[in-house]
């Protein structure tokens, strides 16, 4: 039986979570043909209303989707976006799988930890810099590969990349965002913060026309994801010509 | 200049990725975009399979199962459901092509999904991809729209009675989710565990229904094919192992980055391409398909990169994500690296992998610490004996790669890391090794690397 069944002198995780909240994981359950499929967009969800995945944020999802708490917490304890405790303004994340790690992530992520450490003692991983809730907060992680070794080393902040990182780069990059600035990722949507991603990853995108297509435009054609195209240009290669009209092969349907 | 005959680049996949907006649907419809679908749509189901089959089309993801036959696993005249579903979560160390691909062209890898779910009889296809991928995405939803409102998806596609609904659909950051059937259960709300198979997908997939799983580079070549024919694909490639491939260049060459040609191309033709090793410094090892497939070093240069080729020179084609690393580098820290990844991402279901990698990571932790000795490194290979080949999926098998490869090619450099190799330091500093590393200190363990 689900414990998250509201009782009358505990309000409804529901409520807490408001109206909104509840319109968009109905929403978001009606994408499947079983609702319990939306587990992981709603936790994306309460993480986009909260910053993290809390107690209550669990609750919420259990109570959404008729699963009980703890079958909730076993899916959201699985996963490593989802933080169990508040995450601040911006995710900060070094790719310090061995590719990266030799080309400089060991190195980037170890000055990271050093520069947003405080009293002597580097900052650990998944450890805030700042207060959660304040401008110019952000947590740092080490994670795994971010799947853009040809741009190594790489981070993300809010899953935005920044590549073709240096030590000094990165240390800049994360004074300006400690000082409340946004700056633009080498591959992205325009900064935003760790909230607006998480609802995006939820798989809510901005309503707003203007601001949808803002964000999808964001810059991609990096050079190195182009090499092999330009290079083929340049030198006029390319796939065999492909023959016009080519029926496809005759078989007795079934 | 080349002919087109034997072009060392042959870009399918990757021939739209210099428009401006490549991601746009005017883009694609521009350069042929949506034609294959309306071909396909007016043959039968049967003959697109046949096709895909006539063209051996391999699948992109790693293993290389033929597309068109694991197509045809899916039943016919059945009552249930049948689902597509596209793995995009793209996490294995050194792949990097289909979050490029899904965000320079999303719409190719929208209509091979059409062409596909048509030709398996499924209308309803989910695209899982990765959550640290928040841009592809964005570009696969911006993508979906688009489609839906030109009438490429939804409702009588095209007037052709077909009806297709795409969902997208992250993930949390969990790389065995890109095994598939954990990405089954992930996609099913739980965790991401492998089943245990038989029943395959074809048989009992998502929610227990009809469903095949494929990559996105697979499906995403799926309209080049029905557009060229068989012969065409055939052109490229080798006879086993036909087209193109993206191969994905990092590391310490020159220019690393995204390089399209034909299964079967070389790291000495692929080196030439990226303008060979940075600064001069000689390889030492490298990756043909990502850290799963057992490392090659400079005597496998001229190793064709097909699935064939790979695996009679001892290793595997994997994703092609070619991951070149120079003589600066220590193999028993690009293992203990890995192997450290493999730690973090064993889901815990199987007792070989949950602790064979909690073990492995210990003892090359200690090794490369200095603290290791002769003995660590049998330790390490019984190990390895009993995860691969032991463990419920892929990921044991694939965590023993680096381990395994890089004893055999580079015994001497794990021997050297052995305390009883190193000057004396005083009477009684062996004794003071701990064989279970209980004392080992991960932070130690960290500054290796590129000792350059």
């Amino acid at each position: 039986m689900s414990s998250g069944t509201p009782n009358d002198d505990t309000p409804s995780t529901a409520t807490r979570f408001g109206e909104d909240t509840v319109a968009d994981a109905r929403e978001l359950i009606g994408r499947y043909p079983q609702s319990r499929s939306a587990l992981l967009p709603l936790l994306h969800l309460v993480q986009s209303v909260e910053g993290h995945v809390s107690q209550e944020g669990m609750a919420f999802c259990a109570e959404q989707l008729g699963l009980s708490e703890a079958e909730v917490a076993a899916v959201a304890t699985f996963y490593t976006m989802y933080k169990r405790k508040p995450c601040g303004e911006h995710l900060v994340s070094v790719c310090t799988n061995t590719l990266c790690a030799a080309m400089g992530g060991d190195a980037i992520y170890k000055r990271l930890q050093q520069h947003l450490g405080s009293d002597g003692a580097p900052l650990g991983h998944e450890e805030v810099a700042g207060t959660p809730g304040e401008s110019g907060s952000l947590m740092l992680e080490h994670a795994e590969c971010l799947a853009a070794c040809d741009l190594a080393p790489v981070l993300q902040v809010n899953y935005e990349y920044f590549d073709n990182q240096t030590e000094a780069g990165a240390v800049e990059l994360v004074d300006a965002l400690r000082r409340g600035d946004k700056p633009h990722p080498t591959r992205g949507a325009p900064l935003s913060d760790f909230k607006t991603v998480e609802r995006q990853l939820a798989g809510l995108l901005p309503e707003d026309d203007d601001e949808f297509w803002t964000d999808v435009d964001g810059p991609s054609q990096a050079v190195e994801t182009m090499r092999g195209a330009q290079l083929a240009a340049d030198r006029s290669w390319t796939a065999p010509a492909a023959p016009e009209d080519v029926p496809l092969p005759e078989v007795e349907a079934k | 200049m080349s002919t087109p005959e034997n072009a060392p680049l042959t870009p399918v996949l990757t021939r739209r990725w210099l428009s401006p907006q490549s991601w746009r649907l005017e883009t694609y419809e521009k350069l042929e975009g949506y034609t294959a679908v309306r071909k396909a749509l007016s043959a039968s189901p049967e003959q697109v399979i046949q096709l895909v089959k006539d063209a051996g089309l391999r699948g992109r993801g790693g293993a290389g199962f033929p597309a068109g036959v694991k197509w045809g696993f899916m039943p016919t005249g059945d009552d249930k459901p049948h689902y597509l579903v596209i793995n995009a979560d793209e996490g294995e160390p050194g792949t990097c092509k289909d979050i490029p691909l899904m965000m320079a062209d999303p719409h190719a890898l929208l209509e091979g999904c059409i062409i596909a779910a048509y030709a398996m009889r499924s209308h309803h296809c989910f695209i899982y991809i990765r959550g640290e991928a928040l841009h592809p995405m964005r570009r696969l939803y911006a993508a979906v729209r688009e489609a839906k409102q030109a009438g490429y998806l939804g409702h009588d596609i095209l007037g052709s009675g077909f009806d297709l609904e795409i969902t997208v659909h992250a993930g949390a950051g969990a790389y065995i989710c890109g095994e598939e059937t954990a990405l089954l259960d992930s996609l099913e709300g739980r965790r991401g565990q492998p089943r245990l198979k038989p029943p395959f997908p074809a048989a009992s997939g998502l929610y227990a229904a009809p469903t095949t799983v494929n990559n996105v580079e697979t499906i995403a070549t799926v309209p080049s094919v029905i557009n060229g024919g068989s012969e065409w694909f055939r052109a490229m490639g080798s006879e086993k192992s036909p087209g193109p491939k993206i191969y994905s260049i990092s590391g310490h060459v020159e220019r690393p980055g995204q390089y399209e040609a034909p299964l079967g191309t070389t790291l000495r033709e692929l080196l030439e391409l990226c303008g060979g090793m940075k600064d001069g410094i000689p390889l030492k090892f490298w990756t043909p398909g990502g850290s799963s497939t057992p490392l090659f070093t400079a005597d496998h240069l001229d190793v064709p990169l097909d699935f064939e080729g790979a695996a009679e020179a001892g290793s595997m084609l994997g994703t092609t994500a070619v991951q070149v690393f120079n003589e600066t580098v220590s193999v028993p820290w690009a293992a203990m690296k890995w192997t450290q990844f493999y730690e973090h991402e064993s889901c815990g279901k199987c007792t070989p992998c949950r602790e064979g990698t909690f073990w492995l990571a210990q003892v090359l932790e200690r090794m490369v610490d200095g603290r290791g000795s002769e003995q660590d490194i049998d330790t390490l290979l019984d190990v390895c004996d009993n995860i691969g080949g032991r463990s419920f999926c892929a990921l044991g098998d694939a965590a023993v790669s680096p381990i395994q490869s890089g004893i055999k090619y580079f015994r001497d450099e794990f021997l050297a890391l052995c305390e009883s190799n190193r000057p004396a330091q005083g009477d009684g500093a062996a004794e003071s090794r701990d064989p279970v590393s209980q004392g080992s200190d991960s932070q130690a363990a960290q500054p290796v690397g590129a000792q350059a």
